[in-house]
């Protein structure tokens, strides 16, 4: 695909399309976007020819791709914020032919514009820290070539998503994101429950492809293009929208509802939300570096960047104070996500699996985000969201690392000190993820989540979920912090501090963590301004906005009530055994059993979807066999009977008269010599009769003709 | 009857006999003797007819040669012995019918097609006159005889000679 | 019935008893002596053709005769030649033995 689309490109060099700016004239950086995802694919594929013992080289081509690919990263970041600065487009598109089918052609594209800028800088720094942090967890594992393999295709397909322009481009990324995130959920592929969770992920994910590529499709015939920007003739401008809004989809919606529902479905099982969250807790069974990199920064967040990237087709055909069902839908399931992650988080004992909910919940909140909203509030979280959870799971592989592979948080306990430096850069990741005011970026990006939702026009019901989910995220930190870094050691042997390529990369997030809450405060809304590509003057009144200070107080409220909640009843009476019941467990025994069974979310899916699938299997496999198998068994067996009968048609008949043939060849030869026996007084005989004869002939003939009177 | 004396009838029963019995004894030499006497007829018929030089040719070729070649080899071809139990060949029915068929083809075309009776002069044929014939307008035929017979006789050699160490060297 | 016919009935009859000795006989010898008389029986219907036909002093027919005569005595020599050689090889002159190349 990528030399096909080279040529396309060389050819969109010379024939450049109507109205079009011409390639050679747009900015370097924009001609070469494709660098980026093309570096770390090529990485991966030189990686896959190498051998397992190269660790040094494979660890080397990916960290230098990727490396590569963040500065080119910057390049583009930079490009964008000098077109900003200058008030001048801040939307670079390229598009070239790729299929040409005649007079009509699908184009493909890709697009620098400041959402993408932004990313690709978060996708490439945070990928490259991991990738950094794989070196040291991954050094004991046989497989690490294949791993940075893996991890380099999928950063490469990763930011193809992220700079695509065409909807059937992203796709295609996507689908790589999907591929290698299954491969490296399965990493460890000799694990049966390792295997069992990147099938799930895979199918899960697969069934909101087949709603998304429903809405690729749909969105393709309608508009007759794929492109997102295409100067005016994109799917997502205004031409279009237009189109969309005119023509009726179904249930009462336009198409443009129809096709931003269907989308939001890809959206929604990529990002886990509810109903196809499932898989997401499971994916915990690959390597941790995996999990930060693809679970909690990058891939699950292609879902909310794909959201904003449709946002305007989301958004389509609503005025100043109102919303559309598309949005409306998103903003309920994001909140109900919200929700249900961290209810369920609370009664985990995974160290990963309490990050894994919280993640799910997370990624409610950025739906909500982007739902009630707009782009920028949804994808600042996701920006900051990305480096605390991302330095919340390093911190956990440096811990289970620590803990030579344990990951139940029952059996540790006390590694403060056995840990310093995990521990205060865990402390960081914590508190900015429960939004502690004012020092930490998710205070600031939650918070303008949960103000958007209290001003939506649709309902407050997001409002007070998300409120309630900000609680208990700081509930269940706190117990997992409690748990896992305060109280006493309560598991065998020792716990050591992991190594400083390990606990580098967690220093540099926890600093990004608490850093990048300033381009977001009302303040100066640096982050809204940049999105938008209007100018953004630094303004204290910006706090000044009606109903904005209140709201902050109550939400750090909140968050205070539930760090205090969890330290009450996990910090101040700390754990004394593995065992031991947890507190809440022993005041309410059934509704924390629910919780710890997950609402029996994956149990609902075995008895409904799973057992109707299993039947439509049955089902399917009884037609494979009996019939299809039974009409080619029939015509199988038809030409065996043919080909018996040819065979017995050939030796009866044909060989038989053959043979018979032969044998009255050799009666006759038989009879032949028989004559030839050299019985000489035949010969005489018939000699003699023969003279008899003739001589007869000949008189008879001369008395006929007159010469003999007889 | 057919104008002819009783020197034609006699010669005519001496061949008859002859051959005659040269066709049913069982002992070979009695059948060769008997040809002989066949032989002797046939020589008389000739002497009668005025052909001098023929009757005295077969004198000397038929019963001096061929007769005596007839009996030399019926005597080397006799094994220790041997007797013919069967005088006659298998089918000699048929043998004996064709015969009798012949006879009656040629005698029946005798009958019937000869002219009525012409006198015709003995002719005067001496010996000068023959060898004259023999030297000039036979002359070929002669040399080509001599040919055959010179050829003949060397064939008759080797087909009779036994075969002794050819078959050694064979081997 | 002329003389003629009288001589070539009687060449017709030896004839017909050679041919009879010739188809007859179980010996091999005894075909030889029974060509020797058909050959003769010829010879004496040429003699008879010679002297009662025309033009006698032309001496065809007696020429034809001799050299008949001469033809015949030297195929009786091989002929005889033969059946000694076939004797020597075999220990027979029996005629229905002499089938070596039944197939």
């Amino acid at each position: 695909m990528m030399i096909a689309s080279c040529a396309s490109l060389m050819s969109a060099l010379v024939e450049p399309q109507m109205g079009a700016v011409l390639a050679c004239c747009q900015p370097w950086i924009v001609r070469n976007l494709w660098l980026i995802p093309a570096l770390p694919m090529a990485a991966a594929g030189l990686i896959a020819l190498l051998k397992q013992p190269y660790k040094k080289a494979a660890a080397g081509l990916a960290i230098g791709s990727m490396f590569a690919s963040f500065l080119l990263a910057l390049c583009a970041f930079s490009r964008v914020l000098l077109s900003w600065h200058a008030g001048t487009e801040t939307r670079y598109v390229l598009n070239f032919d790729w299929l040409s089918m005649g007079a009509s052609s699908v184009q493909l594209g890709w697009v620098l514009d400041p959402l993408a800028a932004v990313m690709l800088v978060m996708v490439t720094f945070v990928g490259l820290l991991i990738f950094i942090y794989s070196v040291g967890y991954m050094a004991h594992d046989v497989n690490f070539t294949r791993f940075f393999c893996f991890l380099a295709l999928f950063a490469g397909g990763m930011l193809g998503v992220i700079i695509a322009n065409s909807l059937l481009l992203l796709f295609m990324c996507w689908e790589i994101v999907g591929l290698t995130s299954y491969l490296l959920i399965g990493f460890w592929y000799f694990k049966p429950a390792a295997a069992a969770a990147a099938k799930k992920a895979f199918l899960t994910t697969r069934i909101g492809d087949i709603f998304f590529l429903l809405g690729i499709a749909w969105l393709f015939a309608q508009t007759g293009t794929t492109l997102f920007y295409n100067y005016g003739a994109g799917a997502i401008e205004s031409g279009a929208l237009k189109v969309l809004l005119s023509q009726p989809g179904a249930l009462g919606l336009t198409a443009a509802g129809g096709i931003a529902l269907l989308i939001f479905a890809g959206a929604a099982g990529k990002s886990g939300q509810i109903p196809l969250h499932v898989w997401l807790p499971d994916a915990m069974e690959g390597p941790t570096p995996v999990s930060a990199l693809i679970h909690a920064a990058t891939m699950v967040a292609a879902g909310v960047y794909l959201v904003a990237r449709v946002y305007p087709l989301m958004d389509a055909g609503a005025g100043p104070g109102q919303t559309t069902v598309a949005l409306t839908v998103v903003a309920w399931i994001g909140a109900a996500t919200a929700l249900y992650g961290a209810l369920v988080a609370m009664a985990q004992n995974d160290i990963k699996r309490i990050l894994a909910y919280s993640t799910v919940s997370q990624l409610g909140y950025m739906m909500v985000g982007l739902a009630t909203g707009g782009v920028a509030v949804g994808m600042f979280h996701l920006i900051t969201h990305a480096f605390f959870k991302a330095l919340l799971f390093l911190g956990a592989g440096s811990v289970i690392h620590g803990c030579h592979d344990e990951q139940d948080i029952r059996t540790m306990g006390g590694l403060r000190k056995e840990m310093p430096a995990t521990f205060y850069t865990y402390m960081v990741g914590m508190l900015a993820l429960s939004g502690f005011p004012i020092f930490f970026s998710g205070f600031w990006s939650k918070d303008a989540i949960v103000g958007s939702a209290h001003n939506w026009v649709g309902s407050q019901g997001p409002f007070w979920m998300l409120l309630t989910g900000a609680l208990l995220t700081a509930f269940y930190m706190t117990r997992q912090i409690a748990l896992v870094f305060f109280g006493k050691w309560r598991g065998d042997g020792h716990a050591h501090e992991s190594p400083l390529v390990m606990t580098a990369p967690l220093g540099i997030l926890a600093f990004f963590a608490v850093v990048l809450g300033v381009l977001g405060t009302p303040a100066w809304p640096w982050f809204t301004g940049f999105l938008e590509s209007r100018a953004v003057p630094f303004d204290w009144a910006g706090f000044a906005e009606p109903g904005l200070l209140p709201l902050m107080g109550v939400a750090s409220l909140i968050v205070f009530a539930g760090l205090g909640l969890g330290w009450m009843l996990y910090g101040s009476k700390p754990r004394e055994t593995a065992e031991a019941l947890d507190p809440v467990e022993r005041a309410l025994p059934t509704p924390f059993g629910w919780l710890a069974h997950r609402l029996y979310f994956d149990e609902l899916y075995g008895v409904t979807v799973l057992r109707w699938y299993g039947w439509l299997a049955g089902l399917s496999g009884w037609l494979d066999t009996a019939v299809w198998g039974g009409l080619v068994a029939l015509v199988a067996g038809g030409f065996r009977e043919l080909g018996r009968v040819n065979k017995a048609v050939d030796t009866k008949w044909i060989d038989g008269s053959f043979d018979k043939g032969c044998e009255e060849l050799v009666t006759g030869g038989g009879v032949l010599a028989w004559l030839q026996a050299g019985r000489s007084p035949g010969y005489l005989r018939l000699l003699a009769f023969g003279v008899l004869v003739l001589a007869g002939l000949a008189l008879l003939a001369s008395a006929v003709s007159g010469q003999v009177r007889l | 009857m057919f104008g002819v004396g009783v020197p034609f009838f006699l010669a005519s029963f001496i061949t008859l006999v002859g051959a005659l019995a040269a066709a049913t004894m069982r002992n070979l030499v009695h059948c060769a003797l008997s040809l002989t006497v066949a032989f002797g007829g046939l020589a008389l018929l000739y002497l009668q007819l005025g052909a001098q030089f023929a009757g005295f040719a077969q004198i000397l070729v038929y019963i001096g040669a061929v007769a005596i070649l007839v009996v030399f080899a019926i005597l080397l071809t006799r094994g220790v012995g041997t007797s013919l139990i069967h005088v006659y060949a298998r089918k000699w029915g048929l043998g004996l019918v064709i015969a009798a068929g012949v006879f009656a083809l040629l005698g029946w075309a005798l009958v019937t097609s000869l002219p009525g009776a012409q006198a015709v002069a003995e002719p005067e044929v001496s010996m000068l006159e023959i060898g004259r014939a023999l030297m000039s307008t036979y002359v070929l035929p002669l040399e080509i005889v001599a040919v055959l017979l010179t050829v003949s006789l060397i064939g008759a050699v080797i087909v009779a000679m036994p075969e002794g160490k050819t078959k050694e060297d064979g081997r | 019935m002329t003389p003629l016919a009288a001589y070539l009935l009687l060449a017709a009859l030896v004839f017909a008893i050679g041919l009879g000795i010739a188809l007859t006989r179980r010996a091999a010898i005894l075909v030889l002596i029974g060509i020797e008389l058909m050959l003769n029986a010829a010879n004496l219907n040429l003699i008879a053709f010679w002297r009662f036909g025309p033009h006698p002093e032309a001496l065809t027919g007696m020429m034809f005769a001799i050299f008949s005569i001469a033809v015949a005595a030297a195929e009786a020599a091989v002929g005889l030649g033969l059946v000694i050689a076939y004797h020597r090889h075999s220990r027979t002159a029996d005629l229905d033995a002499m089938t070596r190349m039944k197939g």
